[in-house]
């Protein structure tokens, strides 16, 4: 129905779907990032980096991602410090779902077994050893299913980014949609292409949850790592 | 740059009326909307309602894989051009409570799974016929269960209303904007908008810790 006037457009929706990518790739990485930091410090025993990171963390649950892009984007320039937009995006992104991704990582390491501390201590391997070697593998394939959750959601919040100027793929689309109409077409179309992102995402995260299960003996066959199964319930950890 | 606390007091009344008028309302009727239809659907799926379960399944996959934005838009744009004209906010509650009820619906979904089959069993055992079954013994359990998780469910609805200003709704996060815009500071009213989020969402999630904890123990 919308051949001709669609076909300049592709470069330019190719553009905007690349841009998407990046973000949701570089936001998601640093969200992991976040995640891990926050989640150790929100554990340990001492209160100075335990209360501190439990603030980071409630505050960037508790306001808006929306507000937190607007206040990167025109409060902190005025504070002095300019990011470009794709910048503010990304840390927005990383600051955000960090802040969720922390309970997760919390949540996963209190989940190991007692006896694996003791066996580490035992055995006296230093914190750093323990925590790298016993510790957080055996916890991985706890914290994957909801990043995979946390990682949808990212890439759900990314067409929030045109608000800070970045022209992403909902942004081309709504570039179409001003200069050609269509919009059931478009729409609907950008409603396709997320929910493939989404799916390829899921994969992913099956992919990796395989592996991390693999390198604790738990080997999941083929088949199901590529059979439907649909993001599981997650019980407060949304944006 | 210092904070103006002149210019913040002027700017709080108008923001806190988007808050209650369009941020608040939109978040209720969404949570109950969702709330409705979420049991619906997680209903159909479980008393395996031939062609609708499936259907409902592949509905509540593609929703919740795709974003809010661009479900808007779609609402927005597309049913006028079908012939249905509603109002900004009512397509802006219609798109939130069904997201939301996608969501919902799994949750449903958990604590319908966490009645013990004995209450099933009961329920065949005394012929109750399966209107009761629902009504009377597995729901009434079900939602006593989910409650917190829902209350969760409601917060993080509550933090995606400013999509609504994309389908040119005033709510909250859109006057803060608009009065920075007017003057050019825009750290106050931002602030102050960032600051009801924590106020209204923090010591709700705080309430619903409680909660949780209550309904776990009793």
């Amino acid at each position: 129905m919308a051949d001709l006037q669609f076909v300049p457009w592709v470069d330019n929706l190719l553009g905007g779907l690349w841009v998407t990518i990046y973000v949701t790739v570089l936001g998601a990485v640093g969200a992991t990032l976040v995640a891990f930091a926050l989640g150790l410090l929100v554990r340990m025993k001492a209160a100075l980096p335990r209360i501190g990171a439990r603030i980071v963390i409630e505050f960037f649950r508790g306001t808006s991602l929306l507000v937190q892009l607007f206040w990167l984007f025109y409060v902190l320039p005025l504070l002095g410090y300019r990011l470009t937009p794709i910048a503010v995006a990304v840390v927005a992104f990383s600051l955000n779902f960090g802040a969720y991704g922390a309970e997760v990582v919390r949540g996963a390491i209190t989940a190991v077994p007692r006896p694996q501390w003791e066996g580490a201590i035992a055995l006296s391997l230093s914190p750093v050893q323990r925590m790298r070697r016993v510790i957080i593998p055996q916890a991985l394939p706890l914290m994957i299913p909801p990043f995979g959750n946390l990682l949808i959601q990212l890439l759900k919040s990314t067409p929030l980014v045109f608000l800070v100027t970045v022209t992403d793929l909902a942004t081309v689309a709504d570039q179409y949609r001003a200069a050609e109409g269509n919009e059931a077409f478009i729409f609907g179309l950008l409603l396709v292409v997320y929910f493939v992102l989404a799916y390829l995402c899921t994969l992913l995260m099956h992919v990796l949850e395989a592996r991390a299960k693999g390198r604790l003996g738990q080997r999941e066959e083929r088949s199901k790592i590529f059979a439907f199964r649909g993001p599981a319930a997650q019980e407060g950890e949304v944006a | 740059m210092t904070w103006d606390m002149d210019y913040a007091l002027d700017s709080l009344p108008p923001i806190l009326e988007a808050f209650l008028r369009y941020t608040l309302l939109a978040t209720v009727l969404g949570s109950v909307l969702a709330a409705v239809l979420g049991l619906v659907f997680a209903v159909i799926r479980r008393a395996h309602v031939p062609v609708l379960a499936p259907l409902t399944t592949v509905f509540i996959e593609f929703v919740r894989s795709t974003p809010i934005p661009i479900q808007l838009f779609f609402m927005f744009y597309v049913l006028p051009s079908i012939g249905i004209t509603l109002g900004g906010l009512f397509v802006g509650v219609l798109t939130l409570g069904v997201h939301y009820a996608c969501y919902y619906a799994e949750i449903y979904r958990a604590g319908i799974d966490a009645v013990p089959p004995g209450q099933w069993e009961a329920c065949t055992a005394l012929s109750l016929p399966a209107r009761y079954q629902w009504q009377r013994v597995v729901l009434p359990q079900a939602i006593r269960n989910v409650l917190p998780s829902l209350g969760n469910y409601v917060i993080s609805m509550f933090k995606e209303t400013p999509f609504l200003f994309l389908i040119s709704i005033p709510e909250m996060v859109r006057t803060a904007i608009d009065i920075g815009g007017g003057s050019f500071r825009y750290v106050e009213p931002l602030t102050i908008a960032g600051l009801i989020f924590l106020a209204a969402s923090y010591p709700s999630s705080v309430a619903l810790r409680r909660l949780e904890h209550r309904v776990g123990h009793a």
